[in-house]
């Protein structure tokens, strides 16, 4: 991998990462992939259905595909995300304590809600992975409780303003990092953080916790913020 | 605005995770819609739900693909941001317009209220106190969440204005009081009814479902 050219990219995120003191990933500062490029993400795909790893980051450039969607209907790209997501979602919605069928039916409408709200995903908003946490999290709620979820309000603000490629490239690669922080954490709080997201704890139950680890995700929460204000104002 | 007072990170969790009662929703997506710090948080909780999807996987049934595929609908097009109104959007949707649309329910001494349609284990309201007013004294049996809208209240621990959230539990009793100069509005959510002190205000609780 050639990683010595100067790359003012990977500087400026290797210096961020630093500087928000963030959970240690396996591939700490990792080769930054090029800025999205709407020709080259095609690229990534191999045949129908086929993800190819891609070589600048050795992973799967999964909002490069869901750009892809959003802006072309790509369906080959649509399938690479389903090929990946939809088993996860199931998995997700099993754990949560739906039933397999009922579990593989509403991972089949979650990726087609991906499809049609697609224009509603900014990459350096959320990763993929916690886009499609959230559509499944909503039809959940749908169908256990028939009850709504009300949302906040929209920002002013959305995926047609070209989003910065540093605050990509930091998006896309949290969920890694998070993934990594999970499986670092004890047994005990891994476990209390899969309880309270797969839904078995209510806030009271969670107040009631002491052992919620939560200063993984204290840097996210500034980043988050920083951006928030840089847009409102 | 200057917030102060917010949503707790329990709260947030359960928000994030799908699991408020539908009234203690409607109190997060409100405050979080006035709130870039509760925003903020909000966003980080669910990347932590995103990297949980990522951990377990179950093979879908063949075909399921092509079934999905077979389904697809029209992408819809992105909706214009709704103008700013007096009441955040997730409130307006409850109320079925703007400030002008709630309908007010006396409860005495200048009080007014209007209960939210929501689902079980919370109930939520809309209270306008006028400015200077007290409300009963009372404490919790649960969790009573109150979100200022407009003008501002105090009570023994702090004072409270415009997207300022008070978290109550049962060890918290206090007498809530208009802030003098403007009429305050609130939404409130609570799980469990309110303990008021006095005869008066408990006679009345069934009535008016507080």
């Amino acid at each position: 991998m050639a990683q010595d050219f100067f790359d003012p990219i990977a500087i400026f995120a290797r210096k961020l990462s630093m500087l928000l003191d963030l959970a240690p990933v396996s591939r700490p500062y990792g080769p930054v992939p090029k800025p999205l490029d709407r020709k080259r993400s095609v690229r990534v795909l191999h045949g129908m259905g086929q993800a190819r790893v891609s070589d600048t980051a050795n992973e799967t450039d999964w909002a490069a595909l869901m750009v892809a969607v959003r802006d072309r209907q790509d369906k080959a790209a649509f399938a690479a995300l389903f090929q990946h997501f939809a088993p996860r979602v199931k998995g997700f919605l099993m754990k949560s304590g739906t039933e397999a069928g009922i579990a593989e039916e509403c991972a089949q409408e979650v990726m087609a809600t991906l499809w049609t709200k697609a224009q509603l995903y900014d990459p350096a908003r959320a990763s993929v992975a916690t886009w499609v946490f959230t559509i499944a999290r909503n039809r959940r709620i749908d169908v256990a409780r028939k009850a709504r979820r009300p949302e906040p309000e929209a920002l002013d603000w959305g995926p047609d303003s070209e989003p910065d490629q540093a605050e990509v490239y930091e998006t896309a690669q949290e969920t890694a990092r998070l993934t990594a922080a999970l499986s670092d954490l004890p047994e005990k709080q891994r476990a209390l953080i899969q309880r309270a997201f797969y839904g078995e704890l209510s806030h009271s139950e969670i107040a009631a916790e002491t052992g919620l680890p939560l200063g993984t995700i204290k840097s996210r929460i500034r980043l988050a913020l920083d951006r928030l204000r840089q847009k409102m104002t | 605005m200057i917030i102060r007072h917010h949503l707790s990170d329990p709260l947030l969790i359960a928000y994030a995770a799908g699991n408020l009662p539908e009234a203690f929703g409607l109190v997060a997506a409100t405050h979080i819609s006035m709130c870039d710090d509760c925003r903020a948080r909000l966003g980080a909780f669910e990347a932590v739900g995103g990297a949980l999807v990522e951990t377990e996987a179950v093979a879908l049934s063949p075909g399921s693909l092509e079934a999905t595929l077979a389904r697809l609908g029209l992408p819809e097009a992105r909706k214009p941001v709704a103008k700013r109104s007096i009441l955040p959007t997730p409130l307006t949707d409850y109320v079925g317009g703007d400030l002008a649309a709630v309908k007010w329910k006396p409860l005495g001494m200048g009080v007014r209220q209007a209960i939210l349609p929501t689902g079980t284990g919370a109930t939520a309201r809309l209270l306008h106190i006028p400015a200077g007013q007290a409300v009963p004294d009372h404490g919790h049996r649960g969790t009573e969440l109150t979100l200022v809208l407009r003008g501002a209240f105090r009570d023994a621990t702090d004072r409270f204005g415009p997207g300022d959230l008070e978290i109550a539990s049962e060890d918290l009793e206090h007498t809530p009081v208009a802030e003098a100069g403007e009429d305050c509005i609130c939404l409130a959510a609570t799980d469990a009814p309110l303990r008021f002190k006095s005869l008066m205000p408990r006679l009345l609780q069934p009535l008016f479902r507080i």
